[in-house]
């Protein structure tokens, strides 16, 4: 079930000034229109590989980055790349859900907006579509106009997803989506991750590894900062090759 | 051999002492100012007229009213905004949202505590030099603007980015993952959102500048000009240099102008304080972070 590779992480490696989670030498492929997780213990690095990705890593106390990470064969980490466009390309929804403080429909325009989009009718059409995609258009429709900060935490969520989805991302990274959820709304989550991947490439850090034997379709286990195992996910979680991988699944360790 | 000490009071009289010692101080705190609000009210409100406050003084200033000097001080408190405003935010967005933690943000960082702790006066005498002598504005309100917005700028910087700061880190990280440029994150959600705190910090400055004598002594205010500024060349009387000169300079004014005086600077001052808080309260309501 290999398919086209979306990202190419060439020998990536990073380290922070305080030196608490740090990347070596990843060698890994994301597949298009799949489910690509990455999963391991806390402290592994997932994170922080994730938000390489669209290089979110910026912002932070970066020390040392080596390696390369080509989105459709671009280098996105060389130095001078449009990381604004980079951003529009590769959305993340983060581990908690933080709406903007403003109105739900406002959130979901938001970015648009910021890429220059004024027509209302593209704008109105776009929260339409996204809020169908994330499954929240039947609990908000009539109501969109209320500030984002009165839904619950799980809509909340799936309007952060909404927010990305309007910007028609090529990829859409997950931090730990579902972490702060309760199980009906980590559901629709799933579920939305499924029924877009044909559309969108998906790369998530799971809050469970229950969680990425649910959705993975490639998998990637993490320890320490290194890449341990990468292989197609239902293989994975039956018949890990590793040791330390079968014992993280298994539960032996965590 | 070792026996502890019976405590000399009980813990609940020594708490109770505390308690007493600490309530008075709150009470010595708050005594003066109804003091001196009482006191300037009850020896000026017999002042205070129609007349009062929209005619020109006459008779050496013993009679008529403080137009000009209440038209100056509003010109000086805008003038001191125009300055003040536009370069204490940005002073404060670039020590909030760009500066890196170097030599020359500490420079910045230092030289704005210095410049808090700087004596109005000095303010005063500075002005002179650069603004009325040096750049040749004359005697004027421009001067005296330019004057009083320095000293104010401490002010509005350090509240203006206390206020930017308070805003959560992760609305800008969202804002920039959804391909926000660093300006457009900061014009879009970090300002609205420190607004309301900007503007407390803005009204809270102006109103000292309204109220000082020190700083405008040099560069703007006259002794007696009973005409209305035409323009920023112009002079203009100010209601704290009024007071000061009804005060100390004219022989046998009467003391019910002078608090008069007194209590008009004071309701124009307090208006300030008080729209500042209710500015503030209105938008923490709907705040909700």
């Amino acid at each position: 079930m290999a398919g086209d590779i979306k990202i190419h992480i060439q020998n990536f490696g990073l380290r922070y000034s305080d030196g608490t989670e740090s990347l070596h030498d990843i060698t890994l492929d994301i597949y298009a229109r799949q489910i690509n997780v990455l999963f391991g213990p806390a402290g592994g690095g997932k994170s922080t590989l994730l938000r390489a990705m669209n290089r979110l890593n910026d912002l932070t106390d970066v020390v040392e980055q080596t390696g390369h990470i080509l989105l459709d064969g671009e280098d996105i980490t060389r130095p001078g790349y449009d990381i604004v466009r980079l951003r529009r390309r590769v959305g993340i929804v983060f581990a908690r859900p933080v709406v903007l403080p403003m109105s739900i429909y406002r959130n979901i325009t938001y970015g648009l907006e910021l890429a220059g989009i004024r027509d209302k009718a593209t704008l109105d059409a776009a929260v339409t579509r996204s809020l169908q995609q994330s499954a929240l258009w039947e609990e908000v429709h009539d109501r969109l106009g209320d500030p984002a900060h009165a839904l619950s935490g799980g809509q909340q969520q799936r309007l952060c997803l909404a927010r990305v989805l309007a910007l028609q991302p090529e990829v859409i990274l997950l931090d730990e989506p579902t972490s702060g959820l309760d199980p009906i709304s980590t559901a629709k989550i799933e579920t939305t991750m499924q029924e877009l991947k044909s559309d969108y490439t998906f790369v998530i850090v799971p809050h469970s590894v229950q969680q990425a034997a649910r959705v993975a379709d490639w998998a990637s286990f993490f320890l320490q900062g290194e890449l341990i195992e990468h292989g197609v996910g239902r293989e994975m979680f039956l018949k890990p090759k590793h040791t330390r991988t079968e014992d993280y699944i298994t539960g032996r360790f965590g | 051999m070792t026996r502890t000490k019976p405590p000399r009071l009980s813990r609940q009289t020594s708490q109770r002492i505390a308690f007493a010692l600490i309530t008075l101080a709150a009470i010595v705190v708050v005594a003066p100012i109804f003091f001196i609000v009482g006191y300037i009210v009850y020896q000026g409100i017999s002042a205070i007229s129609w007349e009062f406050l929209t005619a020109y003084p006459h008779n050496g200033m013993k009679e008529g009213g403080l137009l000009p000097a209440i038209v100056g001080t509003l010109w000086l408190t805008l003038g001191t905004a125009v300055v003040a405003v536009p370069i204490g935010i940005g002073a404060a967005i670039y020590l909030s949202e760009y500066a890196k933690d170097n030599a020359l943000t500490r420079a910045i960082r230092v030289a704005i505590i210095n410049l808090a702790g700087i004596p109005s006066v000095v303010y005063g005498l500075f002005g002179l030099g650069l603004f009325v002598i040096f750049l040749n504005f004359g005697t004027s309100i421009l001067a005296g603007s330019l004057t009083l917005g320095i000293m104010t700028l401490p002010v509005i910087i350090s509240t203006a980015e206390e206020a930017l700061r308070a805003v959560p880190q992760s609305f800008r990280l969202v804002s920039v993952s959804l391909g926000g440029t660093r300006w457009q994150t900061i014009r879009r959600v970090v300002l609205p959102q420190a607004l309301p705190g900007i503007i407390t910090g803005v009204i809270l400055g102006l109103e000292r500048a309204a109220g000082e004598t020190a700083p405008i002594l040099f560069t703007v205010a006259a002794f007696f000009l009973p005409r209305l500024p035409k323009s920023i060349f112009d002079q203009t009387m100010a209601l704290p240099y009024h007071l000061f000169v009804i005060s100390t300079q004219v022989p046998g004014m009467p003391i019910h102008i002078q608090y008069g005086t007194a209590l008009v600077l004071l309701i124009f001052v307090l208006s300030m304080n008080v729209l500042a808080t209710l500015i503030r309260n209105h938008y923490r309501k709907q705040r909700f972070w």
